[in-house]
């Protein structure tokens, strides 16, 4: 008998450990206040990928190894809450996110010419980032500012009754402040 | 009539006195010398099951959509002498109804209303660590509400030793990372514990075994800030705002093609014709045709029920549900199956994925109304899509998503079947430049 899965498991466990992007001392001051907030530290997984992401801009492999490091749980734990949440980002995004809502009042209001508008003049599709890595074009849930529709986060400016000039507008000013 | 008689009768928009026109926060002065934090002196001088009975005999319905009377979810805690030990409240503010946008405007214009709430919630079951769970795009509901914890903090009115009974509460504000489903309250609760939003098995309820199997008590950021209020007041002052057999008020919503789109507290029970004339009517050249009365997730109703009370009994004896009270208006500009595709499109996203129905149901239906929009589609997807919104309902799947996502289809059916049919027959959207929703594919490949 060759134990050959289970020093395959041993070696990927192993392995897991050299690829950890330590945290910085910011985020991990950060993690441990939140950690106090519960009884065990899983809880405060959703918190320690927002403050890796706010740090980071997104969660990598690295990082997310040094949050399951940290917080007793396997990576793999980790990540089926990193990717179950829309605004946990597991691929580098621009510097500035533009999350366009998509749902129905906004949809009513003029969400297509919107969208229409903005991957034309940024020439690319929605989920994409420029290639000067300034913007990412993200598709967005009800923002909940139905009375202003249509809205797009931009960064985390919430911008108001938009118009397709309005917004290429705001897209161009934030361009121009990320570089 | 004695002076406190005579402010009740002054005040019949009680959630919103203190917001300001120009959108900026109520301060805790401003709010303090307006009988701010009094509910909560008041409740804090009484036996936590004094105030539960108080709360249960206002009637205060939960008003994130369920109804539910809130002091009757209160009692199903079990008493301190037979279950001790840790238990929780949560305020449940990921508001991400589609169309709803009511407790981001409480919460942005006055927060200490809402924490003056949940730290009453917090005494009457007896819990020492209150939770705001808030959705994760309201930045500045957030960044407001954590000022306004630390005013309070700093002002002695949380923390420790807030009665002669030695009652303390820590209260913390959680932000999501973004998920639909997280505003059903077991879902919320393993969010909250740092897990996938999934909704638990019921029973246990979470008021016996919730956050972190302790007592644990959710309740709307709305509801939540009518308890100050109900405390003050008084119970026959609650019961004499609403005009039918609710009581207090609601935060009504209109949103879609109107001329001033918003929301307003008013009587529960006001007419929908009388919310709709606040909206301003109709902007020009749209004619209304229908409206879902409170979300994404409400059967439409139409011309024929604009006379009708926005409140629970009266709205679901219509066919439909009050929801939220935040009506989407659908105009005869806008295609009703682009609409419905809109809706059913947001809830197969959002779904969890656990159960069956609704991870594979959803995608379906959106399938063929992709087609159907599309100018693709046959007679008989009409009764097939009926069938799938048997197949998603209630009984059939582990949370109100899919149920929810199959009534404003159902009643699309229903009520505007003629326009479902003109696509099978022109082989094509009649609205022409009737906008095609994205497929999610593109979020898809980002996360």
């Amino acid at each position: 008998m060759t134990p050959i899965i289970a020093t395959d498991a041993a070696a990927t466990c192993a392995d897991w450990r050299l690829q950890i992007d330590p945290l910085n001392e910011h985020e991990e001051t950060a993690i441990t206040a939140q950690i106090h907030h519960y009884p065990q530290p899983q809880a405060a997984t959703i918190e320690a990928l927002k403050i890796v992401q706010e740090q980071q801009g997104w969660v990598s492999d690295g990082k997310l190894k040094a949050i399951a490091q940290r917080l007793q749980m396997s990576p793999d734990e980790v990540e089926s809450v990193a990717t179950f949440y829309n605004k946990i980002y597991r691929q580098p995004v621009g510097r500035t996110v533009i999350s366009l809502c998509d749902s129905v009042s906004c949809w009513i209001m003029g969400y297509q010419g919107l969208a229409q508008a903005l991957t034309q003049e940024l020439n690319i599709a929605l989920g994409e980032t420029t290639a000067d890595g300034a913007l990412t074009l993200l598709p967005a849930p009800c923002l909940g500012a139905c009375d202003h529709a249509p809205v797009a986060m931009v960064g985390d400016h919430r911008a108001h009754k938009l118009t397709p000039t309005s917004l290429i507008l705001l897209a161009r000013q934030a361009r121009e402040h990320s570089s | 009539m004695t002076d406190s008689q005579a402010m009740n009768q002054r005040i019949d928009q009680p959630l919103s006195q203190n917001i300001k026109a120009d959108g900026s926060v109520t301060t805790l002065a401003e709010y303090q010398s307006n009988y701010g934090y009094q509910g909560l002196a008041k409740a804090l001088s009484m036996s936590p099951s004094e105030v539960v009975d108080w709360v249960k005999s206002a009637n205060l319905r939960g008003r994130g959509g369920a109804g539910f009377s809130a002091g009757l979810k209160w009692s199903f805690v079990p008493p301190l002498e037979k279950l001790p030990g840790q238990r929780y409240v949560i305020c449940n503010a990921d508001e991400m109804e589609p169309g709803t946008f009511k407790d981001r405007w409480l919460m942005e214009h006055d927060p200490h209303q809402l924490i003056e709430g949940l730290a009453i919630a917090a005494y009457a079951v007896q819990a020492d660590t209150a939770f705001i769970f808030l959705r994760a795009d309201y930045d500045l509901c957030a960044e407001r509400l954590q000022h306004a914890i630390n005013e309070a903090k700093a002002a002695g009115l949380l923390g420790e030793q807030l009665n002669d009974a030695g009652f303390s509460l820590t209260m913390l504000l959680h932000t999501s990372a973004g998920r639909y489903i997280c505003g059903e309250e077991t879902a919320l609760i393993n969010a909250l514990e740092g897990k996938r939003a999934i909704p638990r098995s019921k029973p246990p309820f979470p008021q016996v075994s919730g956050l972190f199997g302790r007592p644990t008590v959710v309740n709307n950021a709305e509801t939540l800030c009518n308890l100050p209020h109900i405390l003050y007041h008084g119970i026959d002052w609650f019961a004499n705002l609403g005009i039918g057999d609710d009581n207090g008020t609601k935060i009504y919503g209109v949103s879609g093609r109107v001329n001033n789109p918003g929301c307003w507290e008013l009587p529960i029970g006001t007419k929908v014709a009388d919310i709709l004339a606040l909206a301003g009517g109709m902007q020009d050249g749209v004619q209304l045709r229908g409206f879902l009365p409170g979300g994404g997730s409400t059967d439409f109703l139409t011309l024929d029920h604009l006379d009708l009370a926005m409140d629970y009994g009266t709205i679901q004896h219509a066919g439909s549900r009050m929801g939220t009270g935040t009506m989407i208006l659908l105009d005869d500009q806008t295609c009703v199956v682009g609409m419905v595709l809109n809706l059913i499109q947001f809830f197969a996203q959002e779904s969890c994925g656990w159960c069956t129905p609704c991870r594979n149901g959803l995608p379906f239906i959106r399938q063929i109304l992709t087609e159907l929009e599309e100018g693709r589609g046959q007679h008989e997807d009409l009764e097939h899509l009926l069938e799938l919104c048997g197949y998603i309902g209630f009984g059939n799947t582990f949370c109100a998503l899919a149920p929810g996502a199959a009534e404003p289809l159902q009643s699309a059916l229903k009520y505007f079947r003629e326009d479902f049919v003109a696509h099978i027959e022109q082989g094509c959207c009649p609205h022409g430049n009737s906008p095609k929703v994205n497929t999610g594919l593109e979020k898809e490949a980002i996360l």
